[in-house]
């Protein structure tokens, strides 16, 4: 579904992603992981359209999308979320899954200018959707708090619903139980699966090593910008260039 | 009651001006951009419509409406370049903008240069300015809370995020900038309309920074906030007037002292409107 060929990214002489090629099908948990700095959430960022790659090509059902501006590339059903939490700090836990809905909203201003009931309707619809979403990461409670004032396990989660809201077909998860509780991140884990099985494409960054093994299908491992190796858990933990870049070659 | 309000009459309609004025930046404000460009937008609404009334005979409607489209339209290739500045920057280049249009008033023959247009007939009232502060106030309501308003929002708070939610950020800030324009520009034509004149000195800097200074003493974090604050600020210095004169002391330096002191403490005191400010550069 998701394919990246020789995609690579550099800055100034530093290449951050060199030449990355993996794919990302219909269905599966994709795990990113890799040593600090090797390029994850900058690959995370090239197909997001938050920046362009210097090199290679991303596409979606076959179609080029990278160089697309990120608000297009979001529109063809990729959505995400960020390491360092991006939640719309001043409005509430519901209100940032409203904005995930953007995409799914059909409600016209002028609707809205004439004082139609249909324009009331579908924002009381909207916000009752947005509470659902929440109550899917547990939250449901929670749907009326500010942002700001969510604890950090929570505010991961109400990232997680904003990108559930959009309803996409790939999905970006940047590190998404980093500051939880085991049994939050047990939680994550089975809503990411479930996830999975509704026909969504996750792409996973994780440094959680016991959760990436038994979450992912398949995995890619990252070392600086290059894929040093790729397969299902089992394959790529028993790979020796994997254990030599996460515990450091002598 | 009658003999006070035909006394105040142009105060009532100065708080109506100010305050489309201060909706006007209050527009941009709403969704993270400090623009202030206003004044310029003000002045080319101002002449548009003094012009067209002092050589043709068109029908207030229409010039009102052509005061509020030619700033607008000259919103859109300003804001296709600056939009993509941030914070003071932006504030930088669209207060160059302003001066660029001052300058290009004070300069231009054909509206006598610095004098500006003088005896412009009379056209403006209070029911007119107030009717298009209510259909300004009206919009703006609207917005709120709809996809659209949704969207703005989630600029002002996060627009990295806003984009990959799907949200055009820069066709939504540049929406807000073409109405803060429309706004201003209906503003600059109801005053030429009501003062008899037009001049270039009406439309400098302080002139934005007034418009500034409303919207955020008023408060940003809701719509009908800068028209509270344009009210507030139009009628304080004529009540210490009023004061100043029951009590025997002479107006003048004290007046502006106590005005100046009752700005700070409104800042100071009430800062709804400042939290958002702060939360915009966060």
């Amino acid at each position: 579904m998701l394919s990246l060929g020789q995609v690579s990214k550099a800055f100034g002489g530093v290449r951050a992603v060199d030449g990355a090629s993996f794919e990302v099908e219909k269905g599966e948990v994709h795990g990113l992981i890799g040593p600090n700095g090797a390029g994850k959430t900058t690959l995370l960022n090239l197909i997001s359209g938050l920046s362009q790659p210097t090199g290679g090509a991303i596409s979606l059902d076959g179609a080029r999308i990278d160089g697309l501006p990120a608000h297009r590339i979001a529109a063809k059903g990729i959505a995400r979320t960020y390491q360092n939490i991006r939640l719309f700090a001043g409005l509430s836990a519901a209100d940032n899954v409203v904005v995930g809905q953007y995409l799914q909203r059909r409600a016209p201003l002028w609707r809205r200018l004439l004082l139609l009931p249909s324009a009331r309707r579908e924002e009381r619809e909207a916000l009752r959707a947005a509470e659902e979403t929440l109550a899917r990461v547990g939250l449901r409670g929670r749907a009326h708090e500010r942002a700001v004032n969510l604890s950090y396990g929570e505010q991961r989660r109400v990232e997680i619903a904003r990108a559930l809201a959009a309803q996409p077909r790939v999905l970006l998860l940047d590190e998404p139980t980093a500051g939880m509780s085991a049994p939050e991140a047990d939680a994550v884990a089975r809503l990411v699966r479930e996830v999975a099985r509704e026909g969504c494409a996750v792409l996973l960054i994780e440094h959680n090593v016991k959760l990436v093994m038994a979450l992912c299908d398949r995995i890619t491992v990252l070392n600086f910008g290059q894929v040093i190796a790729r397969g299902s858990p089992s394959e790529v933990a028993k790979e020796p260039v994997v254990i030599e870049a996460y515990l450091g070659g002598a | 009651m009658r003999d006070l309000f035909l006394a105040y009459q142009s105060l009532v309609a100065f708080v109506g001006i100010n305050g489309l004025l201060a909706l006007s930046v209050y527009a941009t404000l709403c969704c993270g951009q400090l623009s202030l460009a206003n004044a310029g937008f003000m002045a080319i609404g101002a002449y548009t419509g003094a012009l067209i009334t002092l050589h043709s005979n068109a029908p207030f409607i229409a010039v009102l409406a052509a005061a509020a489209l030619a700033p607008a339209l000259v919103a859109v290739p300003l804001g296709l370049p600056v939009l993509r500045l941030r914070g003071v920057f932006l504030a930088i280049a669209t207060i160059g903008f302003g001066e660029m249009v001052r300058l290009f008033f004070v300069n231009w023959d054909y509206t006598n240069g610095a004098m500006g247009l003088v005896a412009i007939p009379q056209r403006a009232g209070l029911w007119t300015i107030w009717l298009s502060l209510a259909v300004a106030l009206y919009l703006l309501a609207r917005v709120r809370g709809s996809r659209f308003g949704t969207a703005l929002e989630a600029i002002r708070e996060d627009e990295t995020a806003a984009r990959t939610m799907g949200i055009d950020t820069t066709a939504h800030k540049l929406a807000m900038l073409v109405l803060g324009a429309g706004l201003a520009g209906l503003a600059g034509g109801l005053e030429a309309h009501y003062t008899f004149m037009v001049a270039p000195g009406g439309y400098g800097f302080a002139r934005v920074v007034e418009m500034l200074v409303q919207a955020v003493v008023g408060g940003t974090a809701a719509f009908f906030g800068p028209v509270a604050g344009a009210a507030f600020l139009t009628v304080l210095p004529e009540v210490l007037r009023e004061a100043g004169s029951r009590l025997g002391f002479a107006p003048g330096p004290f007046r502006l002292l106590l005005n100046g002191l009752i700005l700070l403490a409104v800042i100071l005191y009430l800062p709804n409107g400042l939290v958002s400010l702060k939360r915009r550069k966060a």
